[in-house]
């Protein structure tokens, strides 16, 4: 990696100062966005996975009491999954410049993640309606906890996605989009995976 | 050695960077208020940091008060000093020192030592600082909701954190204190972002990432450690909320308050320490990587000679960051472990003193044989070595399971951190603001208060700092309202802490000087020449000082070799700029031509 290459030069040395003159351009290669967004990736994967730390190191003390998934995860799940295929197809779209197949994929990723925090409600108040409450069961926090800071997450993508949705209702450009819609894409796929994640682990534990 | 290349070289064409690309005030609130310049971000972040911290100096104040002559001022309680103790130490840590190193000289340095014309996400940038504010003015707001700010103790612990008993432990105290964190962490994210994606992605043409000043080195190292360490904090923070409000039972276990059987059970308080000293430990280094780095540059630049083993201290900084995630629980050996794990930490806390120690003989070996001017950064730089020396030194001490367990709640672990996480950064803090000052104004800051400010803080800190190390050693605790009649501790601590007070207050004192001369000297200062301190770094090639918009001229600089060229043999000046073209470095004419 070009990262580690460079810290090994040894910048006093005149051959070094040859190689050193003509370099131009960033460490990664990748736009700036995209570079942000991966770390930005990164950070929230921190919080998730120590989060889920937290729930392994919790499930060791007694009072601990598994609770089961309601069906309508499953569904949920789906939708997700939906959601991230249909953010593809849009990014598919707007790299062939067909408008048409850019603003659907983008319309049905957004209506389908609306769709999702929409399900992850009914979870919540089918879970309520169980008689669980969660103050009561840590399982059940955890849970709470961890589906709320993922439908945040989702939300924040949303913003992104509602501005670039905005942007070609006024007309601009497929390809003037295009970086957007990538980082909305890869946001969503990544936003799935973590769901996939702390779904498995919901289910084995 | 060689530090230039004495050939001619083939020109490099300069890059341009378009005029369209950069963000444009039109109006006095968009060009000093919402403004997206990070020079004007990074004096926001500054002035709001050093005013939060102005409260926490007051309140050490007020703490060394009751200290020193207890019971004589009444509005001083038991539960308003722990409150004291504590918006103290999460205001000096994190809204002052993590706030001022990364937003305040991260934000201004980064951008002109790279040779950008400014961080890669203005807006985003200009986010993060009014969300810090945001953090700030909620945790300020605590100390006027009944029941006043939390008195947890900065590490806030649970349980003792939402229980009654705790000053603010179930008022709006602690609630505030953590959604105050939560955004602090929110708006440090976006900051942070920006500082890496700028370093890694925007350095102008021949600033190779081994060319780059140390300062900017720590400054990188360190944000990267905050983005993956915060997460911690952030976590804990909501997850103590849910137990505050809703009364989930995360951290709490089953407790009887006052007779009465609290509905919570089963919760792990030891969890909520791992995570917080996981967030906690790498705190230190977001702290002190930076300063690292600055003081490298102050040394090289004041004593006129090339940072020594440049590239060693580079990898130091990288180790001390990676290491520093492995250390976390020496913090913790008083809440009981397997003592393998004790000895895991206390061995991983001796191998992270392996690269603090090479920047150590490094930056004393930088010193060797040096031209040393004794300017006023130079005395600070030189002060910092001495306090982290030290400070590091019972840091040692302290991460022996055996030795701390007995000085863990005293006032030897007081002393400890304050000089190596307080002092000595701080000590960084005001030399780098007596070397940038001249690059941010146009002026000087006068040389007389300057050195009044030096040596009244550097004698003052250790009257503070030395007696306390002996405090600890009799057994004096820590966090204690009043000793009273405690037959273990000798009279003659009272009259240590009365002396410790003094030199306290005077200290503090010597602050508003500096604040007077910093005040006094943006209007009235001697005016300064472009380059003062004759440094070689991009930041004092810019077309005018203070910088204008976009940094530097329409051409942005070449880099042509490191930032360290200092009295290079066979050149005229004692420095050469690191954009001076090789063709253009003046060269001693050899004898008899």
């Amino acid at each position: 990696m070009e990262f580690f290459r460079e810290i090994r030069s040894k910048p006093w040395l005149e051959s070094q100062d040859v190689i050193d003159n003509a370099r131009f351009g960033g460490s990664i290669a990748m736009p700036s966005t995209r570079l942000a967004l991966r770390i930005f990736v990164a950070v929230v994967g921190v919080v998730f996975s120590l989060s889920v730390v937290a729930y392994a190191d919790r499930m060791l003390l007694a009072d601990w009491k598994p609770v089961p998934e309601p069906t309508i995860m499953w569904l949920n799940l789906i939708i997700l999954i939906a959601s991230s295929v249909a953010m593809q197809w849009a990014v598919v779209g707007a790299r062939r410049d067909r408008r048409s197949q850019l603003e659907a994929g983008l319309l049905i990723g957004g209506a389908c993640s609306l769709a999702f925090l929409a399900g992850q409600l009914l979870v919540v108040r089918q879970l309520d309606a169980l008689g669980y409450f969660a103050p009561t069961n840590p399982a059940l926090s955890f849970l709470y906890m961890l589906t709320a800071m993922h439908a945040v997450h989702i939300l924040g993508g949303l913003v992104v996605w509602a501005r670039t949705v905005i942007r070609l209702w006024r007309g601009i450009a497929a390809e003037k989009v295009l970086m957007t819609t990538e980082l909305c894409a890869f946001y969503w796929h990544f936003l799935l995976a973590l769901w996939l994640a702390l779904f498995v682990w919901f289910v084995i534990t | 050695m060689v530090d230039i290349t004495p050939e001619k070289v083939e020109n490099v064409s300069p890059a341009e960077v378009p005029e369209a690309d950069l963000y444009h005030a039109h109006s006095f609130w968009t060009k000093y208020v919402f403004c997206q310049d990070a020079k004007v971000i990074a004096i926001q972040y500054s002035g709001t940091a050093v005013v939060i911290g102005m409260v926490g100096l007051v309140l050490s104040w007020l703490m060394r008060l009751q200290l020193g002559v207890p019971e004589t001022f009444s509005f001083i309680s038991p539960e308003s000093y722990l409150q004291f103790v504590t918006m103290h130490g999460m205001i000096m840590v994190i809204y002052l020192l993590t706030a001022l190193f990364l937003g305040g000289f991260g934000n201004y340095l980064i951008q002109l030592m790279v040779g950008a014309r400014d961080m890669v996400f203005p807006y985003v940038n200009m986010l993060s600082y009014w969300i810090y504010l945001l953090a700030v003015l909620i945790l300020v707001a605590s100390f006027f909701v009944p029941g006043g700010p939390t008195g947890a103790g900065w590490t806030l612990y649970p349980p003792q954190a939402i229980l009654s008993g705790t000053p603010g432990g179930t008022g709006l105290g602690i609630i505030l204190m953590l959604v105050s964190l939560a955004f602090f962490i929110i708006g440090f994210t976006m900051g942070g972002l920006n500082y890496v994606v700028t370093i890694l992605q925007a350095r102008t043409r021949g600033m190779t990432l081994m060319r780059m000043p140390l300062t900017i080195w720590g400054i990188f190292t360190a944000t990267v450690l905050a983005l993956l360490a915060f997460p911690a904090l952030f976590v804990s923070a909501i997850m103590m909320t849910l137990d505050s409000v809703l009364g989930t039972s995360f951290f709490m276990p089953a407790i009887v308050e006052f007779g009465e059987q609290l509905s919570y059970g089963g919760g792990s308080p030891i969890l909520f320490q791992h995570l917080f000293w996981f967030f906690g430990h790498p705190e230190v280094y977001i702290v002190a990587l930076p300063a690292f780095g600055i003081v490298s540059d102050l040394l090289s630049v004041h004593a006129r000679r090339h940072i020594f083993g440049y590239r060693m201290m580079v990898w130091a900084i990288v180790a001390i960051g990676a290491l520093s995630f492995v250390v976390w629980a020496h913090h913790m050996y008083v809440s009981g472990m397997n003592p393998w794990f004790g000895f895991f930490f206390a061995t991983t806390t001796l191998i992270i003193a392996v690269p603090t120690a090479i920047k150590v003989y490094n930056w004393t070996l930088t010193l060797w044989r040096g031209d040393i001017h004794l300017t006023i950064p130079m005395l600070f730089a030189i002060a910092f070595i001495i306090t982290f020396v030290n400070g590091g030194i019972t840091g040692l001490f302290l991460g022996n399971v055996i030795v701390d367990v007995p000085l863990s709640d005293t006032m030897f672990v007081v002393a400890h951190f304050h000089m190596v996480m307080g002092i000595a950064p701080i000590l960084v803090v005001f030399g780098a603001i007596y070397h940038w000052f001249p690059l941010m104004t146009g002026r000087m800051l006068n040389d007389a208060m300057g050195r009044f400010h030096f040596w009244v803080t550097f004698i003052g800190a250790y009257l503070i700092y030395f007696p306390m190390h002996y405090l600890g050693f009799v057994g004096v605790p820590r966090r204690y309202w009043s000793m009273e009649d405690t037959n273990f501790i000798p009279d003659s601590a009272a009259d240590l802490n009365a002396f410790i007070t003094v030199a306290a207050l005077i200290v503090g004192f010597a602050q508003l000087v500096f604040i007077y001369n910093i005040l006094v000297s943006i209007f009235k200062g001697k005016p300064s020449e472009r380059n003062p301190w004759k440094a070689t770094s991009l930041e004092w090639q810019t077309e005018t000082v203070p910088p204008g918009h976009g940094n530097f001229s329409k051409e942005l600089p070449v880099v042509y070799r490191w930032a360290y060229s200092f009295s290079v043999p066979g050149t005229v000046d004692d420095y050469v700029p690191q954009n001076v073209h090789p063709n253009d470095v003046k060269l001693v004419e050899p004898e008899g031509s």
